[in-house]
């Protein structure tokens, strides 16, 4: 089974199965992963699913666009590597893919 | 810039702000008395008819005695069926459209290219000589650079350090309640604490903490912005008294700052400490803009959710016992607390260009307002939406806290300072118990309430 990898905050480890074609956010807010909310239901409307992508994996992912940078320019943990979970679409080809979560979601 | 913009904000920045609003103040009372067109609405409350027997065409949302009345759910409901985005032309704050249903107010507060949040957030346009300039009706860039100055005070990490004050605080009021006999909840409990938690905010004097609340009341309540009942120049004198105050506060710490003080974690010192709105006493209108809105976005908000929340327990007591029976349920019940009062009913926006909205052709020019009150009790999107489900599973989708780019600041604040009231609440009383219908608030903007008398029971020990 292909897996997904939310390290929190404090070092904690929570791993999903990886579903081809759905939205990080959706994977993690299904598999109660703790420490994202998506608040608007996923159309980077909140800023509420926070991630920072692992840098071992930031060429796997499409690159941000301008309404995204804009929400997450909201944030004051935002990161070089900072993403919202909703506008990362999961592949089959990204088993092991691992984001860290901010210590608060805004 | 024109030359005589120059001169304006010259004017602007060398005349204390008191000054220029008795100055303001003086020439609305020439004007008022000289031209009749120029004198606030005055609403006097009708029985609002049933939505049945309206013309579709006619209804008119706007009407300030909406909530009071509790005709607001069937209005609404009848929008979002038959006409989910609905022209009114004749209303007392001018023509404007109603976008009623959840997707379609998500759709228009994201789009902040095609809809402005300028020159102003509610229905009607603030009186001349007190247009506040405030970053929640600003667009970007300018929306985002002002409000990053300033949104590190309610941000969670610096929460986390208020935690425990918030806490005693909520441990004091509600030690001092009376039991056994009846109160005003709004009075003892809900002005009490809000106004608390913004004196801390904006370290402002806190035996002075109810002038915060009495600013805030007057400058969301003036008739022609959203069918309040303030009196103009009551509200004028206490803009003038507000502007003197936080201009003190501001020299005050700047001095202090100055003279090798540790800065706090207050407004006021975060937006000296930012290089955007370092100078941002010397831009009036602005400054005063966005301190009005810090304290009106803190005080009516949390304050009626506080009220709204023991309400809705008490229409729906078997969540009341589903609470007691599992305090884990707090922090779900608080969003959902959240979406079933929708503190402020709506937010307004302004079409940037003509445009197409669920197949109505909108003009550039045209208000349109986002009735949040409406996509929270939308069937499309919450089951069951009027009830209050203290476990409903999609709470926190509510649209309380807008979307985009204006979303909410004070979110966590408010989720905070919720869940620890009903944290202490409920380790100290056994019911709440509301003994009459609450007063409401006239207003088509503010969901409010002035009075509610309860009585406590206090919890037997176990």
């Amino acid at each position: 089974m292909s897996r997904i990898f939310f390290i929190t905050h404090d070092g904690e480890s929570h791993e999903a199965a990886l579903a081809d074609g759905q939205s990080l956010m959706h994977i993690a807010t299904r598999n109660g992963v703790p420490g994202i909310d998506g608040d608007c239901g996923g159309v980077c409307a909140c800023g509420t699913c926070h991630v920072i992508v692992d840098s071992a994996w930031t060429h796997a992912i499409q690159a941000i666009n301008s309404e995204e940078a804009q929400m997450l320019s909201m944030t004051p943990e935002r990161q070089a590597n900072s993403r919202l979970a909703c506008q990362i679409k999961v592949s089959s080809a990204m088993d092991g893919f691992t984001v860290h979560l901010p210590e608060f979601q805004m | 810039m024109k030359a005589i913009d120059q001169i304006i904000q010259k004017a602007q920045a060398t005349i204390p702000i008191d000054l220029q609003i008795r100055g303001a103040h003086l020439y609305q009372k020439v004007k008022r008395a000289a031209l009749p067109s120029a004198r606030s609405p005055v609403f006097i409350e009708r029985k609002i008819p049933d939505v049945a027997d309206v013309a579709l065409a006619d209804i008119d949302v706007s009407n300030p005695f909406l909530f009071r009345q509790g005709q607001w759910q069937s209005y609404f409901q009848r929008l979002r069926d038959e006409a989910p985005v609905h022209y009114q032309p004749h209303s007392v704050f001018g023509p404007f459209w109603s976008v009623t249903r959840y997707e379609d107010i998500l759709a228009v507060d994201k789009d902040h290219e095609r809809f402005s949040a300028e020159p102003f957030i509610v229905l009607g346009d603030a009186p001349e000589g007190l247009s506040v300039e405030m970053f929640i009706a600003m667009d970007p860039p300018k929306h985002d650079i002002q409000r990053q100055a300033v949104q590190g005070v309610v941000a969670p990490k610096n929460l986390k350090e208020m935690e425990g004050l918030i806490r005693q605080r909520v441990q004091d009021v509600l030690d001092h309640l009376p039991v056994d006999q009846p109160f005003d909840w709004v009075e003892r409990v809900s002005v009490e604490l809000t106004a608390r938690m913004l004196a801390t905010l904006l370290d402002f004097p806190y035996e002075l903490r109810h002038k915060l609340v009495y600013w805030s009341d007057l400058a969301a309540a003036s008739p022609e912005t959203t069918g309040g009942s303030a009196d103009m120049d009551e509200t004028f004198v206490a803009v003038a008294d507000m502007a003197r105050h936080f201009t003190a506060l501001w020299h005050d710490k700047a001095a202090r700052s100055a003279a090798g003080e540790a800065p706090g974690y207050d407004l006021i010192t975060l937006l000296q400490m930012s290089e955007s709105t370092q100078d941002l006493v010397e831009r009036p209108m602005e400054f005063l803009g966005n301190l009005a809105l810090l304290i009106v976005g803190g005080n009516d908000t949390t304050r009626n959710s506080m009220t709204g929340g023991v309400l809705a327990l008490n229409r729906y007591p078997d969540q009341f016992a589903k609470l007691k029976a599992d305090p884990k349920l707090i922090p779900n019940m608080v969003s959902e607390i959240i979406r079933w009062q929708t503190p402020l009913a709506y937010m307004r926006r302004v079409a940037k260009h003509d445009t197409m909205l669920n197949g109505q052709f909108i003009r550039k020019g045209d208000k349109v307002v986002m009735w949040y009150v409406s996509g929270n009790r939308d069937e499309r999107q919450f089951e069951h939406a009027n009830d209050f489900i203290i476990d409903r599973e999609n709470a926190r989708n509510h649209m309380s806290f807008g979307f985009g780019v204006h979303r909410c600041m004070g979110n966590r604040l408010a989720e905070l300072q919720l869940r620890i009231l009903w944290e202490e609440l409920l380790t100290r009383f056994d019911d709440i118990r509301v003994l009459s219908e609450p007063e409401i608030v006239q207003s088509n903007f503010v969901r409010g309430y002035t009075k509610m008398m309860v009585q406590l029971t206090r919890k037997q020990a176990t």
